[in-house]
Parts: C-alpha cells; sequence; structure tokens
C-alpha cells in the first residue's frame, strides 16, 4: 500500500543499470496505458476533433517526456496548466476527468484525483476566510487536477477589494511553485475567459495550453444522443429517429440550448414518456422490444415541437 | 540535549522526502495528520498547540508539507510535530508521531532526585536554561 515514488525523490540511486539505447514506443506506451485511454475517448467522446488532437499531442509530449528521462536527456516537467474554453455542455468537464487519468497513466501527476470547484468553493465570506479556504481545496488537490469552472467569477472587476483577488494570487503561486504536485485545469464560456486572461495575465502565462471545444453539429448530437441512448439500453425506432432529427434541429435554435447536455436531457424525457405510454395500457403483454424501444410518439411529444419556449431543467440552472 | 520523544527520535532527522512518505503512509491507512508545535517540550507536556486543523481525505501528502513548510516559516524557532489519529472504531488514537522541526538550540532537561519518607525516592524532571550546544 506505499506510495508511488515520489517525483521529488526520484533517481535517487547512484548505481543504475546501464541506460537502454533504444525504447520500444508502443510498449512504452501501452505501458503508460495511454492507448487505451486515447481510444476511451476517442470511441466515448463524439466529435470534438480539435480537442482530441491537442489531448493527443500532449500524451505525446508526456510519453516522450517520460522516456528523455529515462534516457538521460535533459527533460523539464512541462507545464500542464490548461483552460477549456467552450458553451454549455460540450464536454469540457468530460474531458476534464479523462485528463487526469491521461497525466496518472503517464505519471505526471501521482494520484490521479479531479476536485471540481467554483467561485464559492475558493473564496471566503469575510476577510480571513478566503486563504484557509483556498487552501483547503489546494490540498485536497494535491497530486491530481484541479478544476475550476467557471473561473471568470474569480475577478470581480467592478470591485477592488473582492475576495477574489486572494484566491487567485494564492493559486498563481502554487501553479508556479508546486507545478509538479498539481495540475490547474480552468473552464468556462469563450469570450468572459478571454476577458479574465486580459485582465489577469499571471494567468494567460502560467497556462500552457489553451482548448477550445467547438459547438456540435445536428449529426454529431444525434450521434451522441444513440450513445447515451445505447448506454442506457435504449433504441430509437425508424420513425422515433426521423423524429429526433427534426427536434435537434428545432432545440438546437432555442434559448438555453446547452448542446450534449440538452440531448441527455431530452433522452431523460423521452424515456419518462415511454415509461408513461408502456403504462397507461396496463391489459397487454410487454415484449422486450417494447421496453427498449423508443417510439416516435414519444419524441414528437416534446414541447418542441409546440413552438413555445423550452425550459431545458437543467440548463438554466447550475452547470454541472 | 538532543529531545527524543515519539517515533524515530533516535535516528538522524528525517529529510522532507522521508517526511512526505510518512505522511503518505498515514493518508493511506485513513489516519487524520495534525500538525502541532510547541516551545516547550516538558514530557509531561502532551498538548501542543495544533497548527491549522487535522488533515484527512487529502489524496496526496503534498497538501501537509505545504503547511509544514507554512508552519516552519512562522514558528521554525519551535518544536513541531507530525501526528497521524486513528478515528476507528476501537483505536482511536494517536498512531504514529514524530518530530519534525527542532530549534537551533535544543531544551535542556535535568532529572531531580529527591529522598522522602521511608527511602522513597521522587524524580521530577526540570527544564534547565540552555547551558550548551547540543553536538
Ligand atoms: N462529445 C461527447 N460525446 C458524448 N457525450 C458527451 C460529449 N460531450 C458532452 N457529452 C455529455 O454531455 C453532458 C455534459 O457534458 P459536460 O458536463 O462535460 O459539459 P461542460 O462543457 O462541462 O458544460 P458546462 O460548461 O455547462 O459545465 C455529459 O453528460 C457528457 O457525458
Ligand atoms: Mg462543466
Amino acid at each position: 500500500m506505499l506510495d508511488l515514488p515520489h517525483a521529488r525523490s526520484a533517481d535517487a540511486s547512484g548505481n543504475e543499470a546501464p541506460l537502454p539505447a533504444s525504447f520500444d514506443l508502443r510498449n512504452e506506451a501501452e505501458a503508460a496505458g495511454i492507448t487505451a485511454t486515447l481510444q476511451q475517448l476517442d470511441q466515448e467522446l463524439i466529435g470534438l476533433k480539435p480537442v482530441k488532437d491537442r489531448v493527443r499531442q500532449i500524451a505525446s509530449l508526456l510519453l516522450i517526456e517520460r522516456i528523455r528521462q529515462r534516457a538521460g536527456l535533459v527533460s523539464s516537467p512541462p507545464t500542464l496548466h490548461m483552460s477549456f474554453t467552450g458553451n454549455p455542455g460540450t464536454g469540457k468537464t468530460t474531458v476534464a476527468l479523462r485528463m487526469a487519468k491521461i497525466l496518472h497513466g503517464l505519471g505526471f501527476v501521482r494520484r490521479g484525483q479531479v476536485i471540481s470547484v467554483t467561485r464559492d468553493d475558493l473564496v471566503g465570506q469575510y476577510i480571513g476566510h478566503t486563504a484557509p479556504k483556498t487552501k483547503e481545496i489546494l490540498k485536497k488537490a494535491m497530486g491530481g487536477v484541479l478544476f475550476i469552472d467557471e473561473a471568470y467569477y474569480l475577478h470581480r472587476p467592478d470591485n477592488e477589494r473582492d475576495y477574489g483577488q486572494e484566491a487567485i494570487e494564492i493559486l498563481l503561486q502554487v501553479m508556479e511553485n508546486q507545478r509538479e504536485d498539481l495540475v490547474v485545469i480552468l473552464a468556462g464560456y469563450g469570450e468572459r475567459m478571454t476577458n479574465f486572461f486580459a485582465s489577469n495575465p499571471g494567468f494567460r502565462s502560467r497556462i500552457a495550453h489553451h482548448i477550445e471545444f467547438p459547438d456540435y453539429s445536428e449529426a454529431e448530437l444525434l450521434f451522441i444522443g444513440e450513445l447515451m441512448l445505447r448506454e442506457r439500453g435504449y433504441r430509437l425506432s425508424a420513425a422515433a429517429r426521423k423524429a429526433f432529427v427534426d427536434y435537434i434541429a428545432l432545440r438546437r435554435t432555442q434559448p438555453l440550448f446547452s448542446n450534449a447536455r440538452s440531448i441527455r436531457n431530452a433522452i431523460d424525457r423521452m424515456r419518462l414518456r415511454q415509461a408513461d405510454r408502456l403504462v397507461s395500457d396496463l391489459d397487454r403483454m410487454l415484449e422486450l422490444s417494447d421496453l427498449e424501444t423508443i417510439d416516435s410518439a414519444d419524441v414528437l411529444a416534446s414541447r418542441v415541437f409546440g413552438g413555445g419556449p423550452v425550459v431545458d431543467g437543467q440548463a438554466a440552472g447550475s452547470a454541472k | 540535549m538532543r529531545l527524543t520523544q515519539g517515533c524515530f527520535s533516535f535516528l538522524p532527522d528525517l529529510t522532507d522526502d522521508q517526511i512526505y512518505k510518512q505522511v503518505q503512509y498515514c493518508l493511506a491507512n485513513g489516519w487524520a495528520v495534525n500538525i502541532e508545535f510547541t516551545d516547550d517540550p516538558h514530557p509531561r507536556s502532551t498538548y501542543w498547540e495544533m497548527w491549522g486543523l487535522p488533515m484527512f481525505d487529502l489524496a496526496d501528502a503534498a497538501g501537509v508539507m505545504m503547511e509544514l513548510a507554512e508552519c516552519r516559516r512562522v514558528y521554525g524557532d519551535r518544536y513541531i510535530r507530525l501526528s497521524g489519529f486513528d478515528a476507528s472504531h476501537g483505536w482511536e488514537s494517536v498512531r504514529i508521531s514524530f518530530i519534525v522541526n527542532r530549534p537551533p538550540q535544543e531544551v535542556e532537561f535535568e532529572l531531580l532526585r529527591q529522598e522522602v519518607a521511608g527511602r522513597s525516592v521522587r524524580y521530577t524532571t526540570v527544564r534547565r536554561p540552555p547551558q550548551h550546544v547540543s553536538p
């Protein structure tokens, strides 16, 4: 149950075996578990090409860095702090979780836990409250990834004495001095993040990877929906699939649309209607296929088709 | 005089890497890790001042090391110890405790012997003002 070797105490022994002259890249990648993780990332997340490319690049850098270290070449631990920008429901949180796994697999974070926080978790209510709060979170995140959602709320430009500034300063210090203990990922919506970085150049310069999450196309949303249904053990009938295509096209133009999350919520409501439809007729024998199939009626009953505004329960609430 | 209390105190002082590993061991066992400091390490002085709150639910010892660095910065001229408290049923007590910081000049204690009625002897440990620098 003892821990992994601590980064700082690595290669302490003087008399090592002679350095290997060549490395089997495939073995190395597989041993680090990145081949599997990247494949899983590819399969379980639809679209997001620029994001996946960037994740692959980072993983490659880390792998090579690790081999260089073992080969005795000069290697400096890369800066891994990142920022994820993109609209609601584009998969930022999901990718952050995967990122932690990749970093852990490659040994660049020691434990691989993700601590997900927002302003309220870091910033206190009165003088002297913020520093202990921020440090408490930092301590929990050490050895893993600290994910700060909607990071721009830390900075309140209209209030010079806002306690958020104190949290920012502590974060900046730890991001600089304890790079091998902690990776910080900031996330938020594009434009506001840009403003945030403009007024906090310290953050901008400490972050090596700025990754943008594009909105999903209609085709991608359909894939995501089908993937989610498959994961939950459902499938769409041919007519339902057609209705779902229409649903996506309509829903995308309506307010409070939040990409994959809206799809997830739609699916939850479709399951609700399907169950309701099945239960409404108690006098029939159910087939297995009845249980699995979402019918066009379950899709078409949505308010989206009624022309009225939908209230997307979770999209309007907090982003989690 | 070199103070010997808790684990490892007859060994050379632990390096930070060694402290890190001990703390990680505590965390892996689910013990709460405490940082305590004092300028009065008399053997009878059981309770030292606490630096912050007990730390549990941490994944990695780096968080404890961060607090320890801060405590040393403020109270580097005192004794600092780390302890691991096991809250599980049946234990409910400190499982490990060791010194992680000593003042530049260690304290001196003296054992006083007093003969009392019936030829019994009463011992008292008293603190002396420092007289010589410890080797
Ligand atoms: N590319 C994708 N493929 C499959 N499912 C996805 C994809 N992107 C997002 N999802 C799903 O959509 C939901 C919302 O994603 P996530 O929480 O990661 O979005 P977010 O970008 O963090 O949103 P917010 O900015 O509102 O916090 C999750 O259930 C996630 O599994
Ligand atoms: Mg999110």
